[in-house]
């Protein structure tokens, strides 16, 4: 492996620093999110967070904001321990958040969410007039005077939601702003504005904690990078120190713990199952173009919300309003309802990403939830066939040695293991032709991953076509014959062989093209 | 202009609850045989304002995203307690108006302290309470009964100055002290935002707890309020499961003829007395045209339907299937 050796080391307090946090680490039961972090930020500076999927970033902020109390460790506010009850109580220290899920009221109107926290009171009643008069500032500041502050949030187009969720944070006075991911939904011309206003406050003494995966945005407003990786600060540096590919080996480098399946060699390409071509939905999906053939696995990789879930829920016929044309066996669909992509015409059947909300029925037993999808290939006139439906399901069972008491208990005593696996048993009793998965490992123990990607594999030598989105890189590499990098709604990049490592996965993730090792082809743009 | 605009599209539910209305009352008064004069109208009055209070009531909690399944028991038990306590001397009825009224904020704060501190579902907490309120209702006044101050009771059931219904005036003294001061305060803000949206509500600091038991209280004093009116029509106490069964549905249903949304955080009490009224209203118009009464629940259930399909006109703008079922 090509990971830098080096391990976090320690530093010393910094005096000039007004933010500190000291060992911190973050447990959620068996995992850990943050391990041990010393982390420090100064006034007047934008600092820039780094990290791949699941390194830690979003934890860290969550601490940062009150969000979370941390497992164990400092934080320190002008060289004094604090502790946050709440994300009320680190605003009125002074350290303001904007996440990215937006932290707007839809019913209510622009002021009123400008103003929410701290309204201007006039005889212990709401100001009105003073309210209106102080979005207005705030949102001519961030040059949004186009905003009318009686419109009501849910009416605005999501760009605009974000400048309103800018003003909102600066309407609190910080003195440490954060911002997660702050430009994703924004339009070119918002972006500049967000940067003028950053360097604004920059120079008006404020912390400016940025996270963000546009490489070039933190090129242009950093002025000091933290690369995290596995829950660790791994290192800080002032901007301009290090190159990109430098950038990337740092946030790479995670250890190989998982043994996958071997791949087997492809003489001739495999005849495609599933065709995509030019699939587009709003501005969440860009002209996605992508064949997965039988047999073949296919891995959708890229940074969380690029566009993975829409595109795969597209295909399930979730989605209205999709353009763009699908053929499945060389037969082109129109995919209007989950209910019509699982049907034995079309095959398809969608491994969904939350398995408590979208994947199972928790109070029903082991046995209804396995047999929920594929229950009218059992009926026989208008009752279900019990016998031969029970056969199917014990021999379900056995296949994925699902670990259930008894099959009739409630599939919610199950551990979160088993009860992916009662999902994707669901899912095999269709005999669907096209597997979808939407991050199926995630949350689950080592063991049950290991067999998950052998039932992956197994199915895929039986001829079916498998589209495999997660979030750890490395199940790209293990499992996947080809893999197709998703950034802002389009695939940037597609892998193959040799090409599917880990340094292409993250450059490409990030949207990067590292000159030294272009591989395959690409449709990379940089956004406008 | 814009604004003007802008404030008309976000209250279309209010205006066109009072459009209704307006449109429904005039054909009533035209069919009537005695036409628009002061008694038509204070019989009217006196009918509607009830269910109008109950309705402001049920306001309150559907704006947090939640619904008060005791208002109509409150409704009850304050007409029971009331119909022992207002009667005497002046400082006796002075007195025992304020216990009755406090009698229904207490009921209500109840019920916001076990949604808040106990987190129980507000729907479930409410079917529970209500019932202990019935049963409250029904030790005070195990037999319809009672009495209340006449000389009060008819002035507040006849007119001010012979011309506006006295119970008017109590309703809009309603909106003017308890309604619209909570709309405009931190509180009342914050049930809005709680009700639009919980988890960014918190995010932002709000006060979710203060806010959901404000509701709640206000929702038990407004309805402690009709109770108090009841008893004033009644001249009496009964503690009657349907009547207060009835009010606890006919209140949700005027909260959604008047515009508020069952899911929270839009709309408001004035859209839910408009409400009330249209389900009052249909009952007379069955009356001028001299239609079986027994239609009254037909003509009521499609005002209903009518009411919450423009409502959920937003389906069709759904891109995300999976977003129609949250």
């Amino acid at each position: 492996m090509n990971a830098p050796a080096e391990e976090p080391v320690s530093r010393p307090p910094d005096p000039a620093a007004f933010w500190q946090m000291r060992g911190i680490s973050k447990r959620y039961g068996g995992v850990v999110a943050l391990d041990g972090v010393d982390f420090a930020c100064h006034p007047g500076a934008i600092h820039a967070i780094l990290g791949e999927n699941g390194a830690g970033k979003s934890t860290l902020i969550k601490i940062a904001a009150g969000v979370v109390q941390p497992s164990a460790g400092t934080l320190l506010l002008d060289g004094e321990a604090v502790t946050f009850a709440g994300p009320q109580d680190a605003n009125a220290k002074g350290i303001v958040c904007i996440f990215q899920e937006l932290s707007l009221m839809p019913d209510l109107s622009v002021a009123d969410n400008i103003s929410m926290a701290d309204p201007p009171l006039r005889w212990g009643l709401i100001d009105h007039r003073a309210q209106r008069r102080r979005a207005e500032e705030l949102l001519s500041k961030v040059g949004c005077d186009d905003v009318n502050p009686l419109e009501l949030v849910k009416n605005l187009p999501l760009s605009r939601r974000q400048m309103v969720e800018i003003a909102k944070a600066l309407g609190r006075n910080p003195r440490m702003l954060i911002l997660d991911e702050a430009t994703s939904a924004l339009t070119a011309a918002d972006v500049e504005k967000v940067y003028a206003i950053l360097g604004e406050l920059r120079a008006q003494g404020l912390a400016i904690l940025y996270i963000s995966h546009r490489m070039h945005e933190i090129e242009e407003l950093a002025d000091t990078c933290s690369v995290f990786r596995n829950g660790r600060h791994i290192e800080t540096f002032a901007k301009g120190t290090r190159s990109d590919s430098e950038i990337v080996q740092l946030m790479i480098g995670r250890e190989y713990t998982q043994v996958y399946p071997p791949k087997p060699q492809h003489e001739t390409p495999p005849e495609p199952e599933l065709e995509i071509t030019g699939l587009t939905w709003g501005n969440r999906l860009a002209d996605i173009s992508l064949s997965v053939g039988k047999g073949e696995i296919v891995g959708l990789g890229g940074l969380d919300g690029q566009g993975q879930r829409e595109l795969l829920l597209a295909l399930f016929g979730v989605l209205r309003g999709v353009t763009g044309e699908v053929k499945v066996a060389g037969r082109r669909l129109r995919l209007t309802s989950p209910q019509f992509a699982k049907s034995s015409a079309v095959g398809i059947a969608l491994i969904p990403e939350d398995r408590k909300s979208e994947g199972l029925l928790l109070p029903m037993s082991v046995r209804d939830n396995i047999s929920m999808a594929s229950i009218s290939h059992f009926t026989r006139g208008l009752f279900i066939d019990r016998e031969r439906q029970n056969a199917e399901i014990d021999e379900m069972v056995r296949r994925l040695s699902i670990k259930a008491g008894d099959v009739d208990d409630p599939v919610a005593t199950l551990s979160g293991g088993n009860q992916q696996k009662v999902v994707i048993a669901k899912w095999l009793m269709t005999n669907a032709r096209i597997v979808l998965l939407n991050d199926p490992t995630r949350g689950i123990d080592v063991g049950t991953k290991q067999e998950i990607y052998q039932l992956l594999r197994d199915l895929a030598a039986a001829g079916t076509a498998i589209l495999f989105y997660t979030t750890d890189y490395d199940e790209l590499i293990g499992c996947c014959d080809r893999v197709s990098i998703m950034y802002d709604g389009r695939i940037v990049r597609e892998l193959e062989g040799e090409a599917i490592n880990e340094e292409n996965i993250v450059a490409s993730a990030l949207n990067l093209m590292l000159d030294d090792r272009s591989e395959v082809s690409s449709q990379a743009e940089e956004p406008a | 202009m814009n604004d003007l605009k802008l404030r008309l599209g976000q209250n279309q539910g209010v205006i066109l609850a009072i459009v209704v209305f307006f449109l429904m009352f005039t054909l009533y008064i035209a069919n009537h045989p005695a036409g628009l004069t002061v008694p038509v109208v204070t019989t009217a009055a006196n009918k509607a304002v009830l269910l109008a209070l109950v309705a402001m009531a049920q306001t309150l909690p559907v704006l947090t995203g939640g619904l008060d399944l005791s208002v109509g028991m409150v409704f009850i038990m304050t007409n029971c307690l009331a119909s022992s306590m207002v009667s005497g001397d002046p400082l006796q009825i002075a007195i025992g108006t304020a216990v009755v009224l406090l009698a229904g904020a207490l009921a209500g704060l109840v019920n916001g302290v076990i949604v808040v501190y106990g987190r129980l579902q507000p729907i479930i907490t409410t079917l529970a309470t209500g019932a202990v309120y019935y049963g409250i209702a029904l030790l005070l006044r195990p037999v319809p009964g009672g009495d209340v101050d006449e000389e009060l009771a008819d002035f507040m059931t006849y007119t001010v100055f012979e011309v506006v219904p006295t119970s008017l005036v109590v309703l809009l003294a309603a909106v003017l002290i308890i309604w619209l001061p909570f709309r405009n305060s931190v509180v009342g803000r914050g049930c809005y935002a709680v009700g639009s949206a919980e988890g960014a509500a918190y995010m932002t600091g709000v006060a979710i707890g203060r806010s959901k038991m404000a509701a709640y209280t206000l929702a038990g004093l407004l309805a402690g309020l009709a109770g108090l009116m009841l008893t004033f029509v009644t001249f009496s106490g009964e503690a009657s499961a349907p009547i207060g069964g009835t009010y606890t549905l006919n209140s949700i249903a005027a909260v959604v003829i008047g515009g508020t949304s069952l899911y929270g955080g839009a709309g408001g009490a004035i859209g839910s007395i408009f409400g009330a009224f249209i389900l009052r209203t249909i009952d007379d118009l069955l009356f001028v045209f001299d239609l079986p009464p027994l239609w009254q629940p037909l003509f009521q259930g499609v005002v209903l339907l009518v009411a919450v399909s423009l409502g959920a006109a937003r389906v069709f703008q759904i891109r995300n299937r999976l977003e129609l079922f949250k």
